[in-house]
Formats: C-alpha cells, sequence, structure tokens
C-alpha cells in the first residue's frame, strides 16, 4: 500500500514537472514574439507539410519562407515571425490549430490553408477573430462565395481552372468520350461539378472513389467498359497515383487529365515513369521560369530546386502580408484592410482582389503541365475564354 | 446532381463475370491476411488489432527487396523469378519476425499478468499505431511506387470476362498457401497442438504442449502468410505506403468475421465473399460506396449467424 502511493506519488510529480516544462516552452515562443520591440508581426502558416500530399505544399511554404527571410534581412526594425502548423492536409486537424492561432494575440495574419477542405473548415474560427488569411493554393470556388469577410487568395479559383480545363480537354485534347472520376472532397468534387458542366454530354460515365482506396478494379471496369478517350481526376496524389498505374496495368490508353492536386512531384514517382508519362495537370500556377523578378532564381539559390506548384504564390502570399507589416500595419484589423486594398505586381500575377476575396479574373492564368520522364513540365497556357 | 449514385444495373450485369473475377482476386488477399486474424483468436480468443501492420512492414520489404536487387517495369523471366522469389523471402521474413516480435513484446507478459482481454485489446490497436506512424515517420506519409514486376496479360478470355496473369497468380497462390495451412494444422504434431491449445489451453498443457510455443508458432504462421500477402499486393497494385494495412487490416478482419473467426475455411469464404460483394457494389453506385456494402452485409450475416457463415471452430478439431 505505502510502495504503491510513493509510486503514484512520484507518477504525478513526473506528469508536473513535463507540464511545466511543456508550459515554459510555450512561454519562452510567446514573449519573443511580443517582448522584442524591433518585433513587428507573427504570421501562422498551415497547411500539409507532411501526409501523402504534402509534395503541392511544400514549394508554397518554401516560397513563403524565402520572402520572409528577404523581408527581415531588409528590415531590420521590422522582423517577421513564420510559424508553421503542418495538418497533414486534414481538416480535423486544422481546426485546432485555427482555434489556438486565433487564442494567440502575438498571430496578427495567417497564410493559408493550402487544400480547400482544410480552408473551409477554419474560415468561421479565424474570422471571428479578425483574423485575415491569405490562400496561396486553396481553389474550390465555394470558399470566396460563402460571405466570408476575412479570406484572400492569390491563386484562380475552380470556376476559373475547370473552364480551363474543359477549353482544353475540347480543343487540344479534341476529346469525344470523358470518364469523370472524382474523390467527393470539397475540391475534388467542386471542381468535377464545373468540369461536367462544362463539358456536358462529352461526359460518358464517371466514378467517385474515396480517401485511402488502394484497389480500382471497379473503376478501372467502368473507365474499360466507357471506352472514353480521355479520364478527368479531380482529387490528390494519395488515390490518382494508385489508380493511374492500375489503370495503364490493366490495359487502359486513355489520356490521363488532372488538376492542380496532382501537381505535386510524388504523383509522377507514385504512379511510375511509364504509367505517369504523358498524363496532364492543369494549374492556375504559373511555370517557375515565367515568375517575375528574380524570384525563380532566388528560390533555386535558396533550395536548391527550382520552386514547383504554387512556389511563386506563396511567396505572393508572404510578400502581401510583409509589405503590410513594412508599411506599419500591427493589429490584426489593419492587416484585413491593408490586404483588401492591395494593388501591387506580385511575382505569379498582379495582386488586387475583388469583393468576394478572389484574386481579380482577368489576371488569373491556367497553364496546362505534362509528365515527361517522371518530371511535371509546363506545357502551354490555357487562354480562358 | 451525382450519376455515379445511381444503380448502375446494366454495368454490373453486363460484365458479371468480369467483377466476379476481379472481386475474388481482391477477396484473396483479405482471404490471406485474414487468416492470421483467424489463427489468432482461434487460440487466444484475442484479437490481433496489430497483424495490419504485420502486412504493411511485409509490402516494404518487398519494396526495399526490390530496390536492392534493381527491380525495373517488366523484367525478363530470370528476373521476375528472382524477384518473386526474394520478395517472397523477403515480405515471410519481416512479417513473421514482426508478428513474433508483437507476441514477445507485448501479449506475452500481459498473459503472464493475467491481464483482463480489455487490456489486450488497447494494447494491439496501439502497437498498430506505434508501428504504422514509426513507419509514417521514416518512410515518410507517400504513396511509393514499385516497379511492375509482372506486366499483366490477358491469359483467358470467356465471353466478355478477361482473366489476367496477376488474378490467377493471386488466387492460386492463395489457395495454395490455405491448402498447405489446412493440412499444417490438421496432419501435422505441431498442429495437433495447436488444436490442442485451442480447445483447451491448460489440458493441452497437462497433456505436455508448451502453450508459450505454440502461440509463437500461430504469430510466425500468421505473419508469413501476411508476408505472403504483401507480395501479391506489391505485384498486383505496385505500390504501398505507411498507413496501407489499417483499411486491408479492417477488411480481412471483417472477412474473418464474416466466415466466422477461428475458423481457417470460414477466413477463405469470408475474404472471398467481402472482395465480390465490394466489387460488386462499387460497379453498381460508385467506388466510394463498397465499404457501405461490405459492412451491410456483414451485419446482416452476424444478424442471422452471430458466429459468422461457417462458425467458430479452429478448436472443433475440424478446422
Amino acid at each position: 500500500m505505502r510502495r504503491k502511493n510513493v509510486r503514484a506519488v512520484g507518477t504525478a510529480a513526473v506528469a508536473v514537472v513535463a507540464m511545466l516544462a511543456a508550459a515554459g516552452c510555450q512561454d519562452s515562443g510567446g514573449s519573443t514574439a511580443g517582448g522584442d520591440d524591433k518585433q513587428c508581426g507573427k504570421i501562422a502558416i498551415f497547411g500539409a507539410f507532411t501526409g501523402p500530399n504534402a509534395g503541392l505544399v511544400i514549394p508554397s511554404l518554401n516560397g513563403a519562407k524565402l520572402a520572409v527571410k528577404e523581408h527581415n534581412a531588409a528590415n531590420p526594425d521590422c522582423q517577421v515571425t513564420l510559424q508553421e502548423f503542418d495538418t497533414q492536409g486534414n481538416a480535423d486537424q486544422a481546426t485546432p490549430i485555427a482555434s489556438q492561432v486565433a487564442q494567440d494575440s502575438s498571430f496578427t495574419s495567417v497564410i493559408g490553408g493550402h487544400f480547400s477542405a482544410e480552408t473551409k473548415a477554419t474560415m468561421g474560427t479565424y474570422e471571428a477573430a479578425g483574423l485575415v488569411m491569405v490562400s496561396p493554393s486553396a481553389t474550390a470556388a465555394e470558399l470566396t462565395t460563402l460571405g466570408n469577410k476575412s479570406f484572400f487568395r492569390v491563386v484562380g479559383n475552380d470556376s476559373t481552372q475547370g473552364g480551363a480545363a474543359v477549353t482544353y480537354i475540347r480543343d487540344v485534347l479534341a476529346a469525344k468520350k470523358v470518364f469523370a472520376i472524382d474523390d467527393g472532397q470539397t475540391y475534388g468534387a467542386g471542381i468535377i461539378n464545373e468540369v461536367k458542366k462544362g463539358l456536358g454530354p462529352l461526359v460518358v460515365a464517371e466514378d467517385r472513389v474515396q480517401t485511402d482506396q488502394q484497389n480500382f478494379d471497379a473503376t478501372i471496369s467502368k473507365i474499360k467498359s466507357a471506352n472514353p478517350d480521355v479520364i478527368a481526376y479531380a482529387g490528390y496524389t494519395n488515390e490518382a497515383a494508385p489508380l493511374l498505374k492500375q489503370a495503364r496495368a490493366a490495359g487502359v490508353t486513355a489520356k490521363f487529365l488532372g488538376f492542380d492536386g496532382l501537381y505535386d512531384p510524388q504523383f509522377p514517382a507514385g504512379a511510375g515513369q511509364s504509367a505517369a508519362e504523358g498524363a496532364i495537370v492543369t494549374c492556375p500556377c504559373l511555370p517557375a521560369d515565367k515568375a517575375g523578378g528574380t524570384f525563380s532564381a532566388d528560390y533555386e539559390k535558396e533550395y536548391g530546386i527550382p520552386p514547383g506548384s504554387y512556389g511563386a504564390e506563396g511567396y505572393d502570399g508572404a510578400k502581401i502580408l510583409l509589405d503590410g507589416y513594412a508599411a506599419g500595419k500591427r493589429s490584426r484589423a489593419e492587416m484585413i484592410e491593408w490586404v483588401r486594398g492591395y494593388d501591387k505586381q506580385g511575382v505569379s500575377k498582379y495582386l488586387k482582389f475583388d469583393a468576394s476575396g478572389d484574386v481579380d479574373r482577368s489576371r488569373v492564368v491556367i497553364w496546362a503541365y505534362e509528365v515527361k520522364g517522371g518530371q511535371i513540365v509546363a506545357q502551354q497556357e490555357i487562354k480562358l475564354s | 446532381m451525382y450519376k455515379g449514385d445511381f444503380v448502375n444495373f446494366d454495368e454490373l450485369f453486363g460484365h458479371l463475370g468480369q467483377h466476379t473475377v476481379d472481386g475474388l482476386a481482391k477477396g484473396s488477399i483479405y482471404a490471406l491476411v485474414a487468416l492470421g486474424y483467424t489463427l489468432v483468436y482461434g487460440v487466444l480468443r484475442l484479437i490481433n488489432f496489430a497483424h495490419s501492420e504485420v502486412f504493411m512492414v511485409g509490402t516494404f520489404a518487398v519494396l526495399g527487396v526490390w530496390g536492392l536487387l534493381g527491380a525495373t517495369d517488366g523484367p525478363s523471366l530470370g528476373m521476375i523469378l528472382l524477384l518473386v522469389l526474394a520478395g517472397l523471402a523477403a515480405g515471410a521474413l519481416a512479417s513473421g519476425a514482426t508478428a513474433v516480435a508483437v507476441e514477445l513484446v507485448a501479449y506475452r507478459r500481459l498473459r503472464r499478468m493475467n491481464a483482463p482481454p480489455l487490456i489486450f485489446l488497447i494494447t494491439a490497436i496501439g502497437l498498430s499505431l506505434v508501428i504504422s506512424e514509426a513507419f509514417g515517420v521514416w518512410q515518410g506519409r507517400i504513396v511509393k511506387g514499385m516497379p511492375t514486376v509482372i506486366v499483366q496479360e490477358v491469359w483467358l478470355t470467356i465471353g466478355n470476362t478477361r482473366i489476367t496473369n496477376t488474378q490467377v497468380i493471386t488466387v492460386v497462390a492463395a489457395l495454395l498457401m490455405m491448402a498447405a495451412l489446412d493440412q499444417f494444422i490438421n496432419r501435422t504434431r505441431y498442429g495437433r497442438g495447436v488444436r490442442a491449445v485451442a480447445q483447451n489451453p491448460d489440458t493441452a498443457a497437462l497433456m505436455g504442449v508448451n502453450k508459450d510455443r505454440v502461440i509463437l508458432l500461430i504469430f510466425l504462421v500468421g505473419g508469413v502468410l501476411a508476408g505472403a500477402a504483401a507480395l501479391l499486393y506489391s505485384i498486383r497494385y505496385g505500390n504501398t505506403r505507411f498507413n496501407v494495412g489499417f483499411l486491408l487490416g479492417l477488411k480481412a478482419f471483417t472477412a474473418a468475421v464474416l466466415g466466422g473467426i477461428g475458423n481457417l475455411r470460414g477466413a477463405l469464404l469470408g475474404g472471398l465473399l467481402l472482395g465480390v460483394v465490394e466489387v460488386y457494389a462499387a460497379t453498381l453506385t460508385s467506388s466510394n460506396w463498397e465499404d457501405v456494402a461490405a459492412f451491410v452485409i456483414l451485419v446482416v450475416v452476424l444478424l442471422f449467424r452471430p458466429t459468422g457463415l461457417l462458425g467458430e471452430s479452429l478448436g472443433r478439431a475440424r478446422a
């Protein structure tokens, strides 16, 4: 009995020490942000920095880090901290992060979300806290139709991308029969709807897969009986890579077209070079070498690889906020006003937002990329009609 | 409006043979993994949820050994043979070792302490998470593509049903392993020990059966079969990831319960049935409905036959 008590007290003591240590860490993190008078802002960036679809998001994170680094070097009296929050692209993990950031008054702006579902799940929390969100890559059309006052994105939305994809499928690929697949998530279901609306009767059959699905026999059978010349896939690498691999192995030769969710180096890697060869990916993102200024060279110098998907957009998103801090904006409310009134050339496009938070539609560029030798390379710009 | 959510009978009945073959091939892998659940349950009355990770480790072993041997898409016949044998050895070794390690590290100690069944269950779930997350950290949480070692070819065409080489290999290999296991449990001295412990551990111990050794053997055999399943999976689907075991393990467990957990032939029947039902459901509506169909079937079967289709019977000497 006595021994048991001793053990219980010991366990409790260890637990208390551990909790104090954890609290201590958090305190020290907070004080460096608030206590220093050269500190003029703290940005939270959230997205899938690890996880099956992280390849799509890492360039954007790197772009934002680069912008912050340049800013801090150029403005010794106005230092900005960028704190990363990894959601693995999962709305369930993004929600508690949003509450944490909203409650920490040292954060005055947010970059994110990178995927549409995590953005949709957290918009309300950030808006209630008066925090501005600038997203480099959340494209679902519905995000800007819900009346949110503090969400802005530097990327074209999926009704624009869907329209461009329709043009590409109809005019460039000259498709007669299209098989549409989506993953049932906010992003996938949203963009496939735009495509189906645009293509009308050209879509002869469809299927919907689910997250983490591994076996696609049923989908492949449906593809074979529909015998399409183009497969349009709306979703992410995690399901698209095994699907494409299995479809090619089963002898499906139709052209495979995905959207920006597949602009991810892991997509050709996961599907295998021969299966992915020739696959098309559309993206409202600029090819790296077309970005303005010295961005592409700076990025490559910093990270040793050219910026992939959304590198320029991540840089732009951060730059908008950093310009605000440089102009003396300090509070959450001032930052929202700053972003709303922003009107300047960025590296990916001219940055100016309309009333709903979308970037000026006339400035949006959509590109088609092609998988060649395991790499995703720019093929051609899709002119918006 | 989502077209796929409407019932598409034309597709299902138009290619019924094809969907059945697809389902059987899918179900054979479930069946092989289900054997691991059923063997352990039959002897210990324990649901070893870590078994899904035993399978996952096997797929990574296959991936690793293929990488070491420099496997490429569509290799020569000699190379195929080498890759399949090396993959089988690596998968069986890694999965077997993982299963044995799980028993030695966790369950044996718990048995010594006479832990209640709930403790075993939560330990199994915890172990499963630990192994899977460890691989997630080590290998990244991404889809790992593997080379296509056996290029799919249509071997047989009956009507509009095309049967491919990998489907035949999967089903035949699974059936052979099932038959071998059946013989092992029913005809060998070790198998008699297994049945004895399953029937009554204490009496078996009095008759001179080393209980711990029998249990270790069960974990080893279940692990080796999961390793073989991992090889078949790698050949057929050509990729893996850290959480590949989760859904597949859940399905295999379902298959085991469907057929009657603890019953070897039940695992086979449950696995094949589940595979076919899933493919039918996915064809009839859309692929995201296959899990719903699988579990509806499970519930309906358990309503009428609470012990599964063939009943729980590892200990009943018939296996």
